[in-house]
């Protein structure tokens, strides 16, 4: 498969904060690619980099299989791109700025443009200040959807939608992928990123800190079991690959490494299992491996912060 | 928690917020004031020269359009030179201010954050009312300081100032309410300066219609002058009589709309207005669907007020040429320098399609400023992710906004020849003569739209100011005031208006135009390459 997306070694600062730091990212064409990340890791700043609004200040970049940065226009003219924070002429109305934005773009279909306002409930006679978070973000994902285009560049396009026009956006999103469209989706919604998604790349502090599809990334972390045991439990701490253990009345609660399950198991058989729930890692656990290293280097800073 | 909690909170936060602003403001406004009295006081040193210009702005049915003259004096005379300037501005200050702190709050969507907290209904509106009425209190003091460190006396001059800023109060209260009858920010700023528009109207037709006192040194106005903030500051008569009686009628109209505004306000939703929200097109029209079409959306409704202006300017000083005709001493020396020419109608048409020059220019910064406000509101990001590529987004507001300015110098250059005409006959060949003219002022406007255009590249967050500040330069060292305030030639030099050739005075030359369109083509080229090579600054 050709990649629709490749970036490698990607550095971007602004001023003297490092905002992408050797980030890598590759989407195959015809993949829904999920882009996930605490706030700040640098979704957006890649995503304009990849839209050549920015100007990288190292590493590779290919969109397409052109340079962002001096091939824009004709690069535009195979994307279409929903910003996360949709600001909008306030005079006009969406449906002026649906009209506007595809022609930009260099034309959309009328027939999809009326069915996606259908789909959406979008009013296109409303003006833009008149518009909800919401509703701002209809225009512009209508706006989109509406382009017959290879690449979709979707910054946070649902933040703002209600869980009914949720499930029509991913309906969408499925149909483009069966038309063989490439999406790149930046979410935090992780059940919209978990249905819709082929492969993610979870980036963190300007780095791509994982990337791959989710049984993959799966292997990479722990099995969460919940059991009920005749004989109390003791010592299960101190069994290697046991993690966080806790009680909660007769049950007990911990995970564990992959590939320590079977001996594990060996240990609980001897106490007389009475009943085990065994899970595997949910992308929320995956997720907050990597947020919770966040949170912890923030109170790192603050500690020091306060020290000085 | 009565409607006022928080009052005084939020009244530190505007203060807080406008720290530059304001101060900008008042301190302009002074400087203004004092370096123009100081420049009449120097220029009337003798008394007959000083009558003499009192009685031709007494029985000047056109100059008692724009000023009101109350006696022989220097003071009087800068009342009838600078008041209608000065109450215009204190009342777009004012209006600026109370919709900034009010409706903008509102639509940005801050007044919600704070309204939230422990803050009264009417606290935010309170907060902008405090700060306006006390900065205007701040420039009728300023104002009264300046004209009398030039010299003035200080009754007169604090009449002066207290009369400029009873039209900023009056306006507070009238923005307070627009802004609570329009839901949007650039609507609320807009009805109160409709309204400002009628008011400089009605108080120049009542002034019009007066009549000159038998000494023909003092106008008594016709009634359209009382009905209108600008009226009663002028028949507050500073150096003609100094009655602060009229000062009462602003802070009623004042009063009267802020109980007016309150009342609006607990009879509305937040983030609405008063006037429902109108429907529009479900699609967009084929002008519109290319980044010109979309320039010419976000210009348009500023030309078409800015057209309007110009025509009834146009039509004033057209209508003026029988004074200027008769004109003798001082005045006819002034348009003989300013127009480069003694054949003064000629003079008089060169001086006045400067005036127009430097009018559009101020309108092609306004509009080319809406590229900044585009990047650093983020509506930019959409049009740059399509296949608009950055040089032909700055071109569609280039290109729109000089067709803007052009038909704004035909527009003035229209009304002009037409006024004129009815006063001297022939108007289709008046009209001819100034909008062939009119064209010579576009390479001035050229270069200051170029200096706009490579600022907004290369300056981001500061092309505001550093815009207007080059352009109020490039004013003040130009043929209006550098001559009269004796400026070196080569600060003179400096602004594109001097370049110009005085048409139809003086036959129009090449090579000052070419060398102002060379200074466009560098500016521009400079422009779009730092343009082409930045970071956009766009909202995080």
């Amino acid at each position: 498969m050709t990649a629709a997306i490749s970036v490698s070694g990607l550095v971007k600062n602004f001023g003297t904060t490092r905002a992408l730091d050797q980030l890598e990212l590759t989407v195959s064409a015809g993949e829904v690619h999920g882009f996930l990340g605490p706030n700040g890791a640098g979704k957006t700043t890649t995503i304009r980099v990849l839209l050549g609004l920015l100007r990288r200040d190292g590493g590779q970049v290919s969109v397409l299989g052109e340079d962002p940065w001096r091939d824009t226009v004709s690069l535009h003219r195979r994307l279409a791109y929903v910003p996360g924070e949709v600001n909008l002429w306030p005079n006009l109305t969406g449906g002026e700025v649906i009209d506007l934005l595809g022609s930009l773009r260099g034309g959309l279909d009328p027939a999809r443009r009326a069915d996606l306002l259908d789909r959406f409930a979008l009013d296109p006679t409303k003006r833009c200040r008149a518009y909800s978070k919401g509703n701002r973000q209809k225009v512009a994902l209508v706006a989109a959807f509406a382009s017959d285009v290879e690449l979709f560049l979707l910054d946070e396009p649902t933040s703002g939608l209600d869980p009914l026009m949720e499930t029509v956006f991913q309906d969408v999103v499925r149909e483009l992928r069966q038309a063989g469209r490439t999406v790149l989706l930046s979410s935090h919604i992780l059940s919209e990123v978990e249905a819709l998604c082929d492969r993610v790349t979870i980036v963190r502090a300007g780095r791509a800190a994982e990337s791959g599809s989710f049984d993959e990334l799966r292997h990479l972390t722990r099995t969460s079991v919940v059991v009920e045991t005749s004989r109390p439990i003791d010592g299960l701490g101190d069994v290697p690959g046991v993690h966080a253990v806790s009680r909660d009345g007769p049950r007990v609660r911990f995970s564990v490494d992959q590939g320590e399950l079977n001996r594990v198991l060996g240990h609980l058989v001897a106490l007389d299992v009475r009943s085990l729930v065994s899970s595997p890692p949910t992308l929320e656990e995956l997720f907050l491996r990597h947020y919770g290293e966040d949170i912890a280097t923030a109170r790192g800073d603050a500690d020091l912060v306060g020290v000085r | 928690m009565n409607a006022l909690t928080g009052t005084a909170a939020l009244t530190r936060l505007a203060l807080r917020r406008d720290r530059i602003t304001l101060p900008v403001w008042v301190f302009g406004l002074a400087a203004f004031t004092a370096g123009t009295t100081a420049l009449w006081t120097d220029q009337y040193r003798i008394a007959a020269d000083l009558v003499q210009d009192t009685r031709i702005a007494a029985t000047s049915p056109g100059i008692r359009m724009l000023g009101l003259a109350s006696g022989p004096s220097v003071g009087g005379y800068a009342m009838v030179r600078d008041y209608v300037l000065l109450a215009v501005l204190a009342a777009l200050m004012s209006t600026f201010a109370v919709v900034r702190h009010t409706r903008q709050s509102e639509e940005t969507g801050r007044a919600e954050l704070i309204g939230a907290a422990v803050v009264g209904r009417h606290a935010g509106m309170a907060a902008a009312l405090i700060v306006t009425v006390g900065v205007n209190a701040v420039l009728a003091v300023l104002l009264g300081l300046a004209m009398t460190a030039t010299g003035q006396p200080a009754a007169g001059s604090f009449t002066a100032g207290a009369a400029v800023a009873a039209v900023g109060v009056a306006f507070a209260g009238v923005a307070a309410v627009t802004s609570q009858l329009t839901s949007s920010t650039r609507g609320a700023s807009g009805m109160a300066a409709a309204v400002l528009g009628v008011a400089f109207l009605t108080s120049g037709i009542g002034n019009m219609a007066g009549d000159a006192d038998p000494s023909g040194l003092r106008v008594d106005s016709a009634w359209p002058a009382w009905l209108s903030p600008i009226g009663w500051g002028q028949q507050m008569r500073p150096f003609g009589g100094n009655q602060w009686w009229p000062l009462g009628l602003a802070v009623a109209l004042f009063l009267a709309c802020v109980g007016a505004a309150a009342l609006l306000a607990t009879r509305r939703d937040f983030g609405q207005g008063m006037l429902p929200q109108r429907r529009g097109h479900a699609a967009a029209s084929r002008t519109l669907r290319s980044p010109l079409g979309l320039a010419w959306r976000l210009q348009r409704g500023a030309l078409l007020g800015w057209a309007v202006g110009m025509l009834g300017f146009g039509l004033v000083m057209g209508s003026l040429i029988g004074q200027v005709r008769d004109t003798t001493g001082t005045a006819r020396d002034w348009y003989a320098r300013l127009g480069g020419s003694d054949q003064i109608l000629d003079a008089y048409h060169a001086s006045v399609l400067q005036m127009a020059g430097m009018a559009a220019a101020i309108y092609a910064v306004q509009v080319l400023l809406r590229m900044r406000a585009e990047e650093a509101d983020g509506q930019l990001e959409s049009v740059l992710a399509t296949a608009v590529s950055r040089p032909r987004w700055v071109a569609s507001h280039a290109i729109t906004a000089l067709l803007g300015a052009t038909a704004l110098l035909l527009v003035f250059a229209t009304g002009t020849g037409l006024a004129a005409g009815g006063v001297l006959g022939d108007p289709a060949g008046q009209v001819r003569t100034l909008i062939g003219a009119s064209l010579v002022q576009l390479p001035a406007i050229l270069v200051i739209g170029a200096v706009v255009i490579a600022t907004v590249a290369l300056l981001r967050r500061f092309a505001g100011p550093v815009s207007w500040a080059l352009l109020m330069a490039s004013i003040l060292l130009g043929p209006m005031f550098g001559p009269t305030l004796k400026l070196p030639q080569w600060a003179q030099d400096i602004s594109p208006f001097t370049h110009l050739p005085k048409a139809p005075a003086v036959a129009v030359t090449a090579a000052p135009v070419l060398a102002l369109i060379a200074v466009v083509a560098a500016l521009a080229v400079t422009g779009l390459v730092s343009l082409r090579r930045r970071n956009l600054a766009l909202p995080a």
